[in-house]
């Protein structure tokens, strides 16, 4: 483990507050343990040379009196956000070479409230996959093995270089984005904290789209402050995303009282699944234990529509990705394959350009917006998700918060799970219908697993309530007190 | 060679009737784009009007320009359309090198316009009022160019998302000459409205004509649409030559293929899109990047009241409150800035005088200039003031041409001119009398000619009077005299 | 509901997306089992349910008609893997 690159933001941000550190030194610190981490293959590009010059202008501001909310604090950036005049690939073979001349709003924000990039993280092609086994970039490994056991594992996806580098300590902290999970889940995989905000908490432009009604960028942290401090610095109207909700960021981190005395946790019997491997059904009871111990009241409750919420996702998804992928056609950026005519050079582009996953799921999606099955499927999707918001709204008339376990396995190694792809879908179940819903969302780590893997547990709230979650979520993880390490960095690889 | 018949066209067999609907697509008068920042104007260099949203970079979302809103609406309200207080924008999905999002931002089953009418000016001064079935919004693509190079086809995206209005007629026309009266007067409204420029050689509107054949009363045959016939002359000839092709086929035993034409303006022929073009499925779906359009009853109610008098009012008005001819009317109220100039210029005088002289020589020498009319060097007042020495009997008719001319030429108003060339009508009768009595006295031959009988000859008398005038004797009062003393 | 190999070539080509021929039929086993299990969905009674729009409650807000974006050409073509003289180059479409 590299010296010095171990501390949270939380941490890092007194240090260098108190002068014990210089930004430039922590970037120093971070670059090596980035470095260190290459066998995890969690960057897609590492940007050593910009991280010391951030620094460098960040030391600057903070002897001139100025410190931004994250002043000085080196970050991962999911290779899903467009950076200006930093190779930006989604994951994908068709942004070979793909530099945007634009930053996108929330990186923006970052880099104005003091933060370093230390480079982009690798992840599933478009976000699409629980995986990270899908990009073109290859897979990323996660910093966990199971012990006596020397297979790979994968982070969970898509935002799995992400997860993958702060599991590692490569970052303190990353960007991800979520759209079905993709932040949560990998976040459950690595023992990390990963939240989904309010879908329109956060501003969507200069993100590479998969789902528009569905993506959301979030934080991906050890702890539960770290998450609420980068939320603060990320979260905000945009007036470039009509979606975004004009709506006052708080400080989340005030919101970390400690105390939930009176708050009604809702536990939706429908996330009891058979077939839910029973250390996961023991957390979830742990989970409701600590909440209640700690002067919650704990309430049964019903989303009945829940079983429908994994198919509705999987037309509701493909469709808008199929409109969205629509723009990668070898004519204004990344990879053109030349062919006879220009049909040709869109099927060829595209038929290489694509990876497995992504193929199948704009097959899918221009399946089912196709003529004839138009209302059969998109539109059948649109009002089962209209009743699962329902089925939110009713049970938050009675609770606060909802507790459900954030997976239903833990991390499974490379190249399981690849037979079938509703397999790998299934990863997303218990985080699907926040999605859906555009609920916020946050995945805490509680406890290993039979295979002495991470879990997580999973909290969603109502929406703008984040920092209800965040106060909870801090409970849950005083309670928990996961102090497991991943073995890459307990080696010291 | 054209329907002679309004519309109906005498084949091998018998008569046939056409059945035609339109879709216009017209560009919004506005500074920015529908859904982005970058500017409007025509003709500027390759990729300079071009942002982010526009060139669909990835990461990039559309906001909507309120103005554009505004502009859908007034034209909506002026066809006497149902405005949508909600409405869907939607993607229409397929890929052109020319469309970079691979859809296009439209509205489908919900648009921000439902049905409305339009009252067509036919050529013989009938009216017909055609129904519109609906006006949506969308974005406009770029500009392919195929002619630049031998095997590249170059694309400029200035044009990509700028804001258009299609507006969809219902298939009510039966002639060119109704297509062509369709076009005119909706871009007439939209000029006065000031909400497209109607500006058919740069594009601003474009029009897709629908055409089917059938025997009189028998049931809709199927129909081809002809793509972007980009001026009214075009819209007329696509319709002749398309119409015959069709009864052609038809009468031949052949069946019409439905199907996307093109014109081709130098042979004037339709003819089917070479590329085969698989039938379209556009996967229509409301866009996640927007939410529905909400509109605010009590705004489009004060839109509304805040209408200029459109075209059909103020030829209406012409005709009752001035007495002008329906014929005279209709041209005066064609553009918005005419009909408020002649507004303007018969303003206490003679309406049928300020008529006669907007339509013939003021319209004449606008044509004959190219000015607009903010530009020529007669205004109204000035025109306005012509008219009244002419009405006070300063100068004739005859002279106040003259002084039109020079007025055209120099800036300057009528009395100055009329002063500095002493073109001051002669109504001294004294002075005509002594003219007529030399003229009659030098022409003895002429005068008998008269007396026995050639009334004819008393036109060359006038001639003679005002030459030796100058012109500038009082046409009415040399007839009168030379009557008087050649009796 | 079951895909078969012609309907996967039709919609790759709606898609303007190559697919070789070796993989048309196992994609329309893969594709039709994902279109069976999304089928679940016609088990729900959903009449009288308006389809979801968007999750946001708030009204489409609307920009002032002003030019703010756009002038810079060499930005916009800048990641062309063709161009010339500003413009984005294709090959030639014939129409």
């Amino acid at each position: 483990m590299a010296g010095g690159a171990d501390l949270t933001i939380a941490e890092a941000r007194d240090a260098l507050a108190k002068g014990e550190v210089s930004a430039r030194e922590l970037a120093g610190a971070q670059i090596a343990a980035v470095e260190a981490a290459r066998p995890l293959n969690a960057f897609i590009t590492e940007t050593p040379d910009q991280a010391l010059e951030m620094a460098e202008a960040s030391d600057a501001r903070r002897r001139a009196g100025e410190a931004g909310l994250l002043e000085g604090i080196p970050l991962a950036i999911k290779d899903l956000f467009c950076t200006e005049g930093v190779p930006t690939t989604a994951g994908s073979h068709i942004l070979d070479g793909f530099t945007p001349p634009y930053e996108s709003t929330v990186t923006a924000n970052l880099w104005r409230n003091g933060a370093v990039m230390l480079g982009k993280t690798n992840l599933d092609e478009f976000a699409m996959g629980s995986s990270n086994t899908t990009s073109y970039h290859g897979a990323v490994e996660s910093p966990w093995r199971r012990p006596g056991d020397n297979r790979p594992l994968v982070p969970g996806g898509s935002s799995g270089g992400s997860a993958a580098a702060v599991a590692a300590r490569a970052a303190p902290g990353a960007t991800g984005t979520d759209t079905g999970g993709s932040i949560r889940q990998p976040a459950a995989f690595c023992g990390i904290v990963g939240m989904k905000p309010t879908y329109g908490r956060c501003s969507r432009w200069g993100v590479v789209a998969f789902a528009s009604s569905l993506d959301q960028p979030g934080p991906l942290t050890r702890t539960v402050r770290d998450a609420a401090i980068m939320l603060g610095a990320m979260a905000g109207h945009d007036p470039k995303d009509s979606t975004s909700v004009d709506t006052p960021v708080p400080d989340y981190e005030a919101a970390l009282s400690g105390d939930i005395r009176g708050l009604k946790i809702g536990i939706p019997k429908e996330y009891r699944l058979d077939g839910t491997p029973p250390e996961i059904e023991a957390l979830w009871q742990q989970g409701i234990d600590w909440l209640r111990h700690a002067g919650a009241e704990i309430r049964d409750i019903s989303l009945p529509h829940t079983s429908y919420a994994l198919p509705a996702y999987y037309i509701i998804a493909p469709a808008e990705a199929s409109s969205n992928l629509a723009r990668y056609d070898g004519v204004r950026y990344g990879l053109r394959v030349p062919g006879a005519d220009l049909t040709e050079m869109y099927e060829n582009t595209r038929g290489e350009g694509f990876g497995a996953e992504v193929k199948r799921r704009v097959l899918i999606g221009t399946y089912v917006l196709s003529a004839g099955y138009y209302d059969a499927y998109y539109n059948k999707a649109r009002r089962v998700r209209s009743l699962i918001l329902r089925d939110f709204t009713e049970a938050f008339e009675t609770v606060d918060a909802i507790l459900t376990p954030t997976a239903p396995s833990e991390a499974f190694a490379v190249g399981e799970k690849m037979d079938d792809p509703i397999a790998m879908y299934l990863n997303d179940v218990f985080t699907v219908p926040a999605s859906l819903a555009g609920l916020p969302a946050i995945s805490v780590p509680a406890g290993l697993g039979a295979s002495g893997l991470p879990l997580g547990l999973h909290l969603i709230g109502r929406a703008f309530d984040e920092e209800t979650l965040f106060r909870t979520a801090g409970v849950l993880e005083a309670a928990a007190g996961f102090d497991a390490v991943p073995q890459f960095v307990a080696d010291g690889r | 060679m054209t329907d002679a018949n309004g519309g109906l066209i005498k084949g091998k067999t018998g008569d046939w009737e056409m059945v035609i609907g339109l879709e216009v697509h017209a560009q919004v008068t506005s500074q920015s784009k529908l859904f982005s920042g970058a500017a409007t104007a025509f003709g500027a260099a390759p990729n300079s009007q071009v942002s982010l949203v526009d060139a669909a970079m990835p990461g990039m979302l559309p906001v909507i320009n309120g103005h554009s809103v505004e502009q859908a609406v007034k034209t909506g309200l002026a066809l006497n359309a149902e405005i949508n207080l909600t409405s869907v924008f939607e993607r229409k999905n397929y890929f052109y090198p020319d469309l970079p999002q691979g859809y296009q931002i439209s509205q489908y089953l919900q648009p921000i316009v439902g049905e409305g009418t339009i009252e067509l000016d036919l050529p013989d001064g009938a009216t017909k009022r055609v129904g519109i079935e609906r006006l949506h919004m969308e974005q406009d693509a770029g500009k392919s160019l195929h002619d630049q190079h031998p095997t590249m086809t170059y694309v400029d995206l200035n044009r990509a998302g700028v804001t258009l209005m299609e507006i969809v007629s219902k298939p009510d026309m039966g002639s060119a000459e109704e297509a062509a009266a369709f076009v005119a007067k909706l871009r007439a409204i939209m000029r006065y409205l000031g909400t497209c420029d109607g500006n058919m050689e740069e594009g601003s509107l474009r029009c897709d004509v629908n055409l089917s054949m059938r025997r009189p009363g028998a049931a809709l045959g199927t129909r081809t649409e002809t793509k972007n016939v980009n001026s009214i002359r075009f819209v007329k000839q696509a319709i002749e030559y398309e119409a015959r092709r069709q009864v052609q086929v038809l009468e031949d035993g052949g069946e019409i293929v439905q199907e996307t034409r093109l014109f081709d303006a130098d042979k004037g022929v339709t003819r089917a899109m070479r590329s085969k073009e698989e039938a379209h499925d556009y996967r229509y779906f409301p866009d996640p990047d927007l939410l529905p359009l909400e509109l605010d009853p009590d705004w489009v109610a004060a839109l509304r009241r805040a209408l200029p008098e459109l075209p059909d009012a103020k030829k209406a008005r012409f005709v009752s409150d001035f007495g002008l001819s329906a014929y005279d009317a209709s041209i005066l109220a064609a553009e918005r800035e005419t009909a408020e100039f002649y507004e303007s210029v018969v303003e206490g005088r003679d309406p049928k005088l300020a008529a006669n002289w907007v339509i013939g020589e003021y319209f004449g020498a606008l044509n004959r200039s190219g000015a607009e009319p903010s530009e020529a060097p007669v205004d109204a007042a000035k025109l306005g003031g012509l008219l009244d020495l002419i009405a006070d009997g300063t100068i004739s008719g005859r002279i106040a041409k003259e002084v039109f001319e020079a007025m055209w030429e120099s800036g300057q108003d009528a009395t100055a001119i009329v002063a500095e060339k002493g073109l001051k009508q002669i109504s001294d009768s004294g002075a005509i009398e002594a003219i007529v009595a030399r003229i009659i006295a030098d022409n003895p031959k002429q005068t008998e000619d008269f007396k026995s009988g050639n009334d004819k000859v008393i036109g060359w008398f006038v001639g003679q009077v005002m030459k030796a005038s100058q012109g500038k004797a009082n046409p009415g009062l040399v007839n009168k005299i030379l009557r008087d003393k050649l009796s | 509901m079951a895909v078969d190999r012609a309907t996967v070539a039709r919609i790759a080509k709606l898609a303007r997306i190559r697919l070789p021929e070796q993989d048309l039929d196992p994609l329309a086993g893969e594709l039709s089992n994902i279109l069976t299990w999304i089928e679940q969905l016609s088990e729900l009674d959903t009449e009288g349910v308006a389809p979801m729009t968007s999750v946001v409650a708030v009204a489409l807000p609307k920009r002032a008609d002003e030019v703010t974006d756009g002038g810079y050409p060499a930005k916009v073509v800048g990641n062309a893997p063709e161009s010339a003289h500003d413009f984005f180059a294709v090959p030639k479409v014939v129409e």
